[in-house]
């Protein structure tokens, strides 16, 4: 299937008849759980991926006495592909989980400091659980888009008496600050590929994946064993910064 | 303790609205939702596929193995991820319902691998979690003697009532439950728990009761069913 995918390639080709810088579409659908403060599909090609906020309260970092924070996992569960096994999650699910708490937290798309409730003593934690339903590969762009979408529907649980009243929504909507959008990209031989499917996931040389948000550049996140040239990297960022737009619209539709 | 009215408006013996849809998820060699009231569960099967380790491989007959999970977000206090004893059990009680109609003998070394994962709880899920493995298993292909739908029934005050929601199941007065699961021919009962304090007739007609949801939930499988062949 490799040398399939890889002599396509040479001739210009993608296994789905796709251009080396197309996405396949995006969709995304909000509130798809009521019992969760936030929640999202997101679903890319066939790649689809479900994401849950739920809220709590909790005590601030000691050097953060201000702040609330968020907690981001991905559970690669074994309902979305044959490769997938139960357990603890896994160096790739980490690693998922990861890329999507830096896009969110260093782009500072949520203002930690409206997390905090009572200084050094009780603040918000935000529970970001990712779970993809179907790997038709870049869980990670899926992963990262529907994490904004929840976000952005998140309402606050009920506080009341320094007790969370789980169930009980309040009207207070959590601010997003900004919404970086993630865009994967591999590479194949000598060639550029945007959001890669799961078979060509499987003969990637090296990947990058690149936050931005209005134009700039939020989070890298580079993978594989190969290397990329700065030309590369180059071309990469411009088309992540051309197809901004284009996601956000998904983003801002979503129903 | 009477209660006369459900909470909901329900008739006792009327079950939450429910939906049903096969083939949810691509990668899966067979996969369906089924959603009763509020409570969704999606199931996947994958398999017949090589068994590890090795040593739990059986040479006369395949493995059937299940596992129930509830997404982290899927109830108000957030579930933290990854098994419990609950859950443990749930999938334990799973595969005991659904193993009786599939045929095990005709894939020697192998397992059936059923992953059912609960997106929305509200009440009612290990059995939304069976209905929808059995749709999953046919959809995948694995030759079945029967199909298998499941509801809960439970006493809650001095009624017997189907398909409990969360508010009932949380009655101030108690309530029983009683999970039920029936072969859709055979009438056989394949899953059946109870914790609380019943009668023997109390039992003998919550099986009744079950036997009628059963009955409806299998028609919803069949129609699921038939809809992913027409649109082949």
């Amino acid at each position: 299937m490799n040398d399939y995918i890889v002599s396509l390639i040479e001739q210009g080709k993608r296994i789905d008849g796709r251009k080396f810088d197309e996405m396949r579409e995006a969709h995304v659908e909000i509130n798809i759980s009521k019992n969760a403060e936030g929640s999202a599909r997101c679903k890319i090609g066939d790649t689809e991926v479900m994401v849950g906020v739920k809220m709590d309260v909790g005590t601030p970092y000691p050097d953060s006495p201000d702040e609330g924070s968020i907690i981001v996992t991905t559970e690669l569960s074994p309902i979305a592909s044959p490769e997938f096994e139960l357990g603890p999650p896994g160096i790739q699910a980490t690693e998922i989980a990861r890329i999507v708490d830096r896009g969110i937290r260093e782009s500072k798309a949520i203002d930690m400091k409206k997390l905090g409730i009572v200084s050094g003593e009780k603040s918000w934690l935000l529970f970001i659980d990712v779970y993809p339903v179907n790997d038709d590969g870049n869980l990670i762009d899926a992963s990262a888009l529907g994490t904004l979408a929840a976000l952005k529907n998140t309402r606050y649980v009920n506080y009341e008496n320094g007790k969370v009243k789980f169930g009980e929504f309040t009207d207070k909507k959590l601010e997003l600050e900004k919404t970086p959008i993630t865009f994967t990209f591999i590479k194949i031989g000598n060639s550029i590929l945007l959001d890669p499917n799961a078979r060509e996931e499987k003969a990637a040389e090296a990947r990058l994946s690149i936050a931005v948000y209005g134009g700039r550049i939020h989070a890298l996140q580079k993978g594989g064993d190969r290397g990329f040239t700065e030309d590369e990297i180059e071309k990469m960022i411009d088309i992540a910064i051309k197809k901004e737009k284009d996601l956000k619209k998904v983003l801002d539709k979503a129903k | 303790m009477s209660y006369n009215k459900r909470l909901d408006g329900r008739k006792f013996d009327e079950v939450r609205k429910m939906h049903a849809k096969v083939g949810i998820i691509k990668r899966a060699d067979g996969s369906a939702m089924f959603q009763i009231g509020d409570t969704i569960a999606l199931a996947a099967v994958y398999g017949p596929r090589e068994l590890h380790p090795k040593f739990l491989q059986n040479p006369e007959r395949g493995v059937l193995r299940c596992n129930y999970d509830m997404a982290s977000f899927s109830v108000t206090e957030r579930k933290k991820p990854g098994p419990t004893r609950r859950s443990t059990e749930i999938s334990l009680v799973t595969e005991k319902a659904l193993a009786s109609v599939i045929d095990l003998d005709l894939f020697p070394n192998t397992v059936i691998d059923v992953f059912i994962v609960i997106t929305q709880a509200n009440a009612g899920t290990r059995c939304a979690g069976i209905s929808a493995a059995a749709m999953a298993l046919a959809h995948a292909g694995i030759p079945m003697k029967d199909m298998v739908a499941a509801i809960s029934v439970g006493k809650v005050g001095d009624k017997i009532v189907i398909d409990l929601d969360k508010e009932e199941e949380d009655f101030e007065e108690g309530a029983t439950d009683i999970p039920v699961a029936m072969t859709a021919r055979g009438k056989e009962v394949t899953l059946l728990q109870l914790d609380g304090d019943v009668t023997k007739d109390e039992v003998m007609e919550a099986i009744k009761v079950a036997k009628k949801g059963c009955d409806e939930i299998h028609k919803i499988q069949t129609k699921a069913l038939k809809e992913i062949y027409k649109n082949e």
